[in-house]
């Protein structure tokens, strides 16, 4: 990288580069101050609290680590941790396969190609309380149209939300609705694939299977990476949605970490039980978040350069 | 690059020719039509709850829960809309989040813009340790910052006004920020370099270069912080507790099970359409060059 002061007389040189770092810093400023006020500060204040006995009323009382203890025998903080993962595990990588799909389907030259991505793309730009709305009255079990349509091919539909057993995965097909998101980022990557390699490809033979297995999925991986991590970020914090179709119910079964934490705090005003549960969150985000990281060089491939087509 | 890279034109020496003739062209012609049925079954599904909204919203309170049901409503009952838009003190809803949404735009776009280019033109010891902090905390969970952030607005009695929501925004946004130090980062620096050796400050080349430089990213970010913003629920939820003070997102999930509407699944689903309209407005307004510069901009490096 060139240097952009070699051109600049030698003798202000230093005070050019002083006067460019603290113009730096003042510009850096509402980003540095953003993070310290609202992510390392509040993060750090966080797990105090988790470590008090707070509700807004009175001051925070210290109590060490009551509040994980309590966690750990907490039922229902078990039973949410459960339902979130099993939410998010099943979730991301249905999202993620047909997103993908979506997106391999729609990179081609086809009629109305734009037309199906703005179609694909819809659904996630509806607002989550939307969303909630919509889909409660499509699992409505008399009237909605998921029903009614079962019914028209002679299946007895379930109660969906209002049932245990069918409540989560109600959820998670509503997840699905929205996973134009994730398809319109793999569509960035793949039309960031150099056409070139699949033309070698095809000199040498490949076939479509060999193709998408070598060329695609390889020089797709680090976008894959991206929607994972932020998939699995996103979808064990997932709230909006649960909070108007279930709430939690029929008994806890859909009952989210982000809803419990969100019960604690602004229902119960227990702030240091909720900080808690939200450093419990913070930990299972980070390990899982990790676990992808770490796994990523023996998947992840990071283009370096585009020699290797001329094979 | 996206026109060539679109369809992928197939063969060149002279034996895959002969090849293609034989069968290339019928096969790749087959895929062709297998997928176009797919994405055409695929938008269907996709387009059904869209169309159980409308169809919902337009139906007579009594059609509603028929069976078998009335598909589609004839004549179309519009004056739903306006019914669901009277419950409720709509227009008071929209205000605010008009307020909200401009504010948290404004704010975002002065900020991102001012930071990242600092992050992408200047240097400074530590600048690239910094930059690496703000991306990591594209990973905290919110629901870590959420507790102590409410106390900490509670204690400076901000609690039940907009201030909460629209003051962060001027402090940066890592995903933003990332963005837009990509765009910067690709612009060719000779046209500061100019402006530098006539004297321009930093500030100034900022201000008069850079940003009519990044318009389209900019827009980008705007058109995505409106959708964060507009259909932010969490956060109108906690902070605001005023009804007359809420945001539509919040004020369309008071209708889900309120008194004033009970089971009228008709205006409820009205209110929701009129509620989706602003995104759907925006999105129309910006898609082709919002998808777009998601496709080019958003994801190199």
């Amino acid at each position: 990288m060139a240097s952009r002061t070699a051109s600049a007389p030698r003798r202000s040189r230093l005070s050019n580069r002083t006067r460019e770092a603290i113009d730096c810093y003042i510009f850096i400023l509402p980003a540095i101050l953003g993070i310290v006020l609202f992510s390392l500060g509040p993060m750090i204040a966080s797990f105090w609290f988790s470590l008090t006995d707070y509700n807004m009323l009175a001051s925070p009382a210290f109590v060490g680590l009551d509040n994980y203890r309590t966690l750990i025998h907490d039922h229902l903080f078990w039973k949410s941790l459960r339902v979130t993962l099993i939410y998010s595990g099943v979730s991301v990588p249905l999202v993620l396969t047909f997103a993908l799909l979506l997106a391999l389907l729609l990179n081609q030259r086809l009629p109305g190609v734009t037309a199906f991505r703005t179609i694909y793309y819809l659904p996630t730009i509806m607002s989550g309380v939307a969303i909630g709305m919509l889909w409660r009255w499509i699992f409505n079990p008399d009237f909605g149209v998921l029903n009614l349509l079962l019914e028209k091919v002679g299946i007895h539909g379930p109660a969906w939300l209002g049932d245990e057993r069918w409540a989560l995965p109600s959820l998670i097909a509503t997840s699905l609705w929205s996973a134009g998101g994730s398809m319109i980022i793999f569509l960035a990557g793949l039309q960031d694939i150099p056409n070139d390699l699949y033309e070698a490809a095809e000199i040498d033979g490949a076939g479509t299977w060999s193709k998408f297995r070598n060329i695609t999925l390889p020089l797709l991986s680090h976008v894959t990476f991206f929607n994972l991590v932020l998939g699995i970020i996103g979808a064990l914090q997932v709230f909006t949605e649960a909070f108007v179709m279930t709430n939690g119910g029929p008994n806890n079964s859909t009952l989210l970490l982000s809803l419990y934490l969100y019960r604690n705090a602004f229902q119960f005003l227990k702030m240091g039980y909720a900080s808690a549960i939200a450093w419990a969150m913070f930990l299972i985000v980070l390990v899982l978040t990790l676990l992808v990281f770490r796994s990523a060089p023996a998947w992840v491939h990071y283009q370096e350069t585009q020699k290797g087509a001329d094979a | 690059m996206s026109e060539e890279t679109l369809g992928r034109p197939i063969v060149l020496p002279a034996e895959s020719v002969q090849r293609a003739r034989f069968r290339g062209p019928s096969r790749s012609v087959r895929i062709k039509i297998v997928s176009f049925l797919i994405l055409l079954i695929g938008a269907a599904i996709i387009m059904v709850p869209f169309f159980w909204m409308i169809t919902t919203a337009l139906k007579e309170a009594s059609d509603v829960y028929l069976y078998p049901p009335v598909w589609i409503p004839i004549p179309p009952r519009i004056s739903n809309v306006k019914e669901a838009m009277t419950l409720v003190p709509f227009w008071r809803f929209a205000l605010n989040s008009g307020i909200i949404v401009s504010l948290v735009m404004l704010g975002t776009l002065l900020s991102c813009s001012f930071s990242a280019y600092g992050f992408a033109r200047l240097r400074a010891p530590g600048r690239d340790f910094i930059f690496l902090l703000v991306l990591a905390t594209m990973m905290l969970p919110s629901a870590v910052t959420l507790v102590p952030t409410y106390i900490a607005f509670n204690k400076l009695g901000w609690i039940n006004s907009f201030k909460p929501l629209i003051v962060p925004a001027f402090f940066g946004n890592p995903f933003f920020l990332f963005m837009l130090r990509q765009f910067y980062l690709s612009i060719p620096k000779e046209l500061e370099e100019s402006a530098r050796i006539d004297g321009a400050s930093s500030y100034r080349i900022w201000w008069s270069i850079m940003l009519p430089l990044t318009k389209p990213a900019l827009a980008t970010v705007a058109v995505f912080t409106f959708f964060g913003t507009y259909n932010d629920f969490l956060g109108p939820l906690i902070y605001l507790s005023d009804q007359s003070k809420q945001t539509v997102a919040v004020a369309l999930s008071y209708f889900n099970g309120s008194p004033d509407v009970g089971p009228q699944m008709h205006l409820l689903m009205a209110m929701t359409l009129v509620a989706s309209i602003p995104s759907l407005l925006v999105f129309i307004f910006a898609q082709r060059y919002f998808v777009q510069s998601i496709v080019t901009t958003g994801l190199k490096g």
